[in-house]
């Protein structure tokens, strides 16, 4: 269980880590924890690593009213923190308190889980769920890639050549709405079993105009689900959270493997739904 | 322009000790502190992350070291569990509490995930306030990354609970 030999740089400008890029078999090395397994069990063995930790400028987390940046050197443990980027999204600190354990998350990075494109990863979803964006350095210069076009397939994604997520921009939370993210893992920590984030949103009279989920280790790529015309204008005790789940369960397409069958899972899509759902309600009507 | 190489010289603080090394770029921390550096209380489970034993700080930070490559840490600083116990000045070592709890608590059996409940736990109760009672959310929050095959767990639990009271005492 030892990496394949490789070679390393650790360049200290985006250009200088774009041109190492180029060559045949680069790959980038942001937090490691997905990708040293990868290497120690010679599942990759790529030629060179280009480690992006010496660059400067790519760790800070800029909160606005429009949203939460995330610069692709931010720990999962960073933004768990940061007071202000759960105020304006509350889903960052929810859903990263799921991402693995504390030792994992200090190294890890919420970027480098999203470039990443794990199914059964958190922030995945999140972006989808929350409408983001990631920035990507090119040597054509930075781009912007919506999450709907980001996520290609299982740890694929439409970013070929020489490339570096920088960034990551998740959307703030609009008004009158609330949000619960809930996972069911074998053990505390591991990989989710199914995993639901969910957004409510109420209108003044405090019925709800909107209900989305996205869902965790279910399908092959995020997506987000609108399950609002199951529970649209009714008020927050009156919605059929239940029938929102039933909703859920028919839209979504799970595999079954070791851990859990496609129908085990697709139960708890349900369940994590009617519980994530009355719980965002409850949240948006007390905002 | 940065070279590719695949091997560093490396300068690592561990324990207070500066320490100077080369290893091959593929190297993990894990490997490079106890066959590099001969400090061997750094346990190798897994060696994909998902048991803990191998955890040491960097920086004052808990990481898997099995998840961390040597030439990432030069110029940091590390601890392991060998930096744990305090010089008393007179020859000999006081203690962090999270090792007396243990020794208090029998919290080990073969003793080989020990080194990364240590410092998982020393890390995780520095970082709270000291001075209020912890709850099992906190301590289920501070082991739950740590796998253990002999005690079930019990014993450890408590003695992350005892290690806080004799931090609460401390602190007044």
């Amino acid at each position: 269980m030892k990496p394949a030999p490789f070679g390393y740089a650790d360049p200290t400008s985006l250009d200088e880590a774009l041109t190492l890029l180029a060559e045949d078999g680069a790959k980038v090395l942001a937090g490691g924890q997905s990708l040293l397994p990868l290497l120690s069990m010679r599942l990759a063995s790529p030629a060179t690593l280009v480690d992006i930790n010496r660059i400067p400028g790519l760790d800070s987390v800029a909160v606005s009213g429009a949203g939460v940046r995330v610069g692709a050197l931010v720990r999962h443990a960073d933004l768990l923190h940061h007071a202000e980027a759960a105020r304006v999204q509350p889903l960052l600190a929810r859903a990263t308190a799921n991402v693995a354990h504390p030792a994992i998350r200090n190294r890890g990075t919420t970027v480098g889980s999203i470039a990443h494109a794990d199914p059964s990863g958190e922030m995945t979803s999140v972006l989808a769920l929350t409408g983001g964006s990631v920035t990507v350095a090119t040597p054509g210069g930075p781009q912007t890639v919506d999450w709907a076009d980001f996520f290609v397939g299982p740890l694929e994604t439409s970013v070929h050549g020489p490339a570096v997520v920088t960034e990551a921009f998740f959307p703030a939370l609009p008004p009158r709405s609330g949000t619960a993210f809930e996972e069911v893992s074998r053990r505390k920590g591991d990989y989710a079993v199914c995993g639901a984030g969910v957004t409510v949103t109420l209108d003044e009279d405090s019925r709800v105009t909107a209900a989305r989920a996205a869902y965790i280790s279910v399908g092959l790529v995020p997506e987000v689900h609108d399950l609002t015309e199951a529970v649209a204008g009714r008020t927050v005790a009156e919605a059929d959270w239940a029938a929102a789940g039933a909703l859920a369960r028919t839209l979504v397409d799970p595999d079954g493997d070791l851990h859990a069958s496609a129908d085990y899972r697709r139960l708890l899509v349900g369940v994590l739904t009617e519980r994530t759902l009355a719980r965002a309600a409850e949240e948006a009507a007390s905002r | 322009m940065t070279d590719v190489s695949t091997e560093r010289a490396i300068t690592v603080t561990v324990n207070g000790v500066a320490r100077g090394t080369t290893v091959p770029v593929r190297r993990l921390l894990s490997d490079a502190l106890r066959h590099d550096l001969e400090l061997t209380g750094t346990h190798v489970g897994c060696e994909h992350g998902v048991c803990g034993a191998c955890t040491v700080l960097v920086d004052g930070t808990p990481v898997r070291s099995c998840l961390v490559l040597a030439v990432q840490v030069d110029g940091k600083a590390v601890t392991t569990v060998e930096g744990l116990a305090r010089d008393d000045g007179r020859g000999g070592e006081i203690l962090h509490p999270v090792q007396e709890a243990f020794r208090e608590c029998h919290a080990l059996q073969c003793g080989f995930c020990t080194p990364g409940f240590l410092m998982t736990m020393a890390a995780g109760l520095e970082a709270r306030d000291a001075s209020t009672d912890i709850t099992e959310e906190e301590v289920d929050e501070i082991v739950g990354g740590n796998l253990c095959r002999c005690t079930g767990y019990a014993n450890i639990k408590k003695a992350c609970r005892h290690a806080a009271g004799l931090m609460k005492e401390a602190a007044r």
